[in-house]
């Protein structure tokens, strides 16, 4: 579209691109420039500081790219953006209280096997629900619109956002409710320097089993298929319908894992969690929506963004700007790069 | 009934207007004969009513007519009002001016101008804001352009609430919000038409007079609104919603009319900030949340996009359930079942719940537009064909 636009100019502005194109890459090195200069500041003025940061970075990273890889996989088969993930993942965060915290009564006085058991199977539980629930809004709300206007299907996921988020203040009350410390400094043999690196290990293996099942399972294939041509899949034998649900299932048992570890991690939830959800959106636009790399890399960078922001001392803008650089990137990823940083430019996309 | 009442056919579409409209602006003078129940709206619900109204036919010209699909429309609202903040409160206490402003002394501190002008200025901030947030934007289309408005609506409430020391400087006074505003009043009409009030405030019921002003500030907009629609302008817009790049070969402007678009649903979002803001008193950060943004969607959504009509009605019904009707209502069924359920903390799923149903089974809203109508039918005709050939 800009391109036609840019053709029918008049020759004067023709070289106007060029010059824009040449501010945007000096505007974006003198950006970039003046945050590893602010990054480098704060190292050295205070490393312990700055590597305690770095892990809270890096741990709210691993879980910010579970819940991008959900709507990633979602974008990517029917280029929908699934505003109420961020509260299916509430959600799991709210199963997990119910399993591990009333049914399990984890509360860090158990022995280690006892604990690792009964996380397991706390994920286990939140990781079921919310693949149902995932799947049940794709089956429910979402299979009848797949040949409405393009903004019906977005709108009515914004829609069930609220609803969602409306029936755990219904069913959890309005105040946050937790587990308390679940982990104890032991988990089997190991010590672990801090909890929160269990969410690091944990991410590790559910990222590399979702590699496995999107490359190379029959069902992957599928999807990758239905993301390139839908039609045409159908054609070739692939059941679409089946395909769709299964991703919306596999995206929402990753917000589920995730609604675990982050649990285990901050130890309290509330009906409104699912904000997180626009990080993590955010995170999959930078990196490049529909590409899983890139929703876990985007999920790191915005990570370790909030955690220097909100964490470092020498001129951080503090916690109370966090949305606003959060959604200042995003607005010029969209406008610069709408494509993000690893995927490809697409003609008819944006 | 209905037969012996032969009304002329050039005259019928005049018929639901004349009962509709008298009904509407002698409001005041009946309500309280209505009864002492508490679902009858009070006159501050019916103000509150006037300013959703106000949005959200303003933001019916940006996703009815335009298809462009705002989700950060807070923002609008929240600069009106903040406009009306600045310029009518003790808020700049290092400046002394006052120009036509009601109820404060020639010596005052801060700036007072006059609402009447501020309405003005707040719609043409807003306006420019929209023309700022739209002009990066246009490259974008769908889903990817409600995205980045969702970010100014995100941003612009927390830099509203951050800006008590922006750069040194206390622009919006934070959290606390910028309180008193002047109020409203025809203090240089006075001498001249004295059964205006000089100060809303110093009426006996100010109320009724808010509630005055604000079905003007309706009827202007709505009147613009379909005046907008039966323009060049207008039919641009609709040919932008149905097919973005047939219309660019048919020669329209796309820039050009989107960041139009924008400009004149801002417009209408900043006078609805500015005259909330002289009636509450006040700018207060926690008015101007994200859900707003989506209240006033639904708004749009339940009446009937594209249908000023529709948007009216689906806007006063919403505004007086958020405002009254879901606490009265809850307050009923609690007493006469003996339960005891919040009803309005649950408010925000049950407008989720409304624009999911409206999506799912009547997307074509309360009162469809015309072409909407014809469009829905066409799609599942088109639907119905396709499950015969398969």
């Amino acid at each position: 579209m800009a391109t036609e636009t840019q053709t029918a100019r008049r020759p004067v502005l023709a070289v106007l691109p060029r010059v824009t194109g040449a501010l945007n890459r000096v505007l974006t090195v003198a950006l970039l420039a003046l945050l590893v200069a602010w990054l480098v500041v704060n190292l050295v003025q205070s490393p312990s500081q700055f590597g305690a940061v770095a892990l809270i970075g890096l741990t709210n990273g691993s879980l910010y790219a579970l819940i991008a890889l959900g709507y990633t996989l979602v974008y990517g088969i029917i280029e929908l953006i699934n505003f109420a993930h961020g509260d299916v993942f509430m959600w799991g965060t709210m199963i997990t209280v119910t399993v591990a915290g009333t049914h399990l009564g984890l509360n860090g006085s158990q022995s280690g096997a006892v604990t690792l058991l009964g996380v397991l199977a706390a994920m286990a539980c939140a990781m079921a629900f919310c693949a149902t629930l995932n799947a049940g809004i794709e089956r429910v709300a979402l299979r009848r619109l797949r040949d409405a206007p393009r903004l019906a299907p977005l709108i009515t996921t914004l829609g069930l956002s609220y609803v969602l988020s409306n029936a755990a203040q219904f069913f959890y009350g309005p105040n946050y409710t937790g587990i308390g410390a679940v982990l104890p400094g032991k988990v089997l043999f190991l010590n672990w320097p801090e909890k929160s690196l269990i969410v690091i290990l944990a991410t590790i293996p559910l990222l590399l089993v979702l590699t496995y099942v999107v490359r190379f399972t029959r069902q992957g294939r599928a999807m990758r298929a239905v993301a390139q041509d839908m039609d045409a899949a159908r054609m070739m034998g692939v059941d679409v319908d089946r395909t769709i649900s299964f991703t919306f299932a596999l995206a929402g048992g990753l917000a589920g894992a995730a609604g675990t570890l982050y649990l285990l991690d901050i130890t309290t939830t509330r009906f409104d969690l699912g904000q997180i959800g626009l990080l993590a959106f955010t995170a999959a636009v930078l990196g490049g929506i529909g590409n899983l790399t890139g929703a876990a890399l985007g999920a790191l960078i915005i990570g370790f963004i909030q955690a220097f922001n909100e964490g470092l001392s020498w001129h951080a803008p503090g916690e109370q700007w966090t949305t606003s650089i959060v959604f200042s990137i995003l607005i010029l990823i969209l406008v610069f790069r709408p494509q993000g940083i690893l995927g490809q430019p697409e003609a008819d996309r944006a | 009934m209905m037969d012996r009442l032969h009304i002329p056919k050039r005259l019928q579409r005049f018929v639901l207007p004349a009962i509709i409209i008298p009904l509407v602006v002698l409001y005041p003078e009946y309500y309280t004969q209505l009864g002492t129940s508490q679902l009858i709206p009070t006159l501050s619900t019916a103000v509150v009513m006037t300013v959703f109204v106000t949005m959200a036919v303003g933001l019916n010209m940006v996703v009815g007519y335009a298809g462009l699909l705002d989700l950060g429309y807070v923002a609008f609202y929240a600069a009106g009002s903040y406009v009306a903040g600045w310029f009518a409160s003790d808020q700049f206490a290092t400046h002394h001016f006052v120009f036509g402003a009601v109820g404060v002394q020639g010596n005052a501190i801060g700036i007072h101008v006059s609402i009447w002008i501020l309405l003005a200025v707040a719609a043409l901030f807003a306006a420019m804001l929209g023309v700022m947030i739209g002009l990066p934007t246009l490259r974008l289309r769908g889903d990817y352009l409600a995205l980045v408005t969702l970010g100014f609506g995100e941003i612009i409430p927390q830099v509203v609430r951050n800006g008590d020391a922006l750069f040194g400087q206390n622009i919006t006074n934070g959290v606390a919000g910028i309180t008193p505003i002047d109020p409203m009043g025809f203090k240089y009409a006075h001498g001249v038409l004295p059964f205006l009030p000089d100060n809303f405030l110093l009426t006996p019921n100010l109320d009724v007079w808010y509630y005055r002003v604000g079905l003007l500030l309706v009827a202007v907009t709505v009147f613009c609104s379909i005046r907008l629609r039966d323009s060049r302008l207008g039919r641009a817009w609709v040919a932008l919603r149905e097919d973005e790049i047939a219309a660019a070969a048919m020669g329209v402007p796309l820039m050009r009319v989107k960041t139009l678009a924008y400009a004149s649903g801002a417009f209408f979002g900043g006078a609805a900030g500015c005259f909330y803001g002289t009636y509450q008193g006040g700018a207060i950060p926690d008015n101007f949340k994200l859900y707003i943004s989506t209240l006033v969607l639904a708004m749009v959504i339940l009446g009937g996009m594209g249908n000023v009509w529709g948007v009216c009605l689906g806007a006063a019904v919403l505004s007086y359930l958020n405002q009254q009707g879901l606490g009265a209502i809850g307050n009923q069924i609690n007493s006469s079942f003996g339960t005891n359920i919040e009803i309005t903390k649950y408010e925000a799923g049950l407008f989720g719940l409304i624009i999911v149903l409206m999506m799912l089974f009547r997307p074509q809203g309360l009162i469809p537009s015309a072409r909407r109508k014809a469009e829905f039918d066409v799609i599942r005709e088109e639907a119905e064909t396709a499950g015969v050939a398969a």
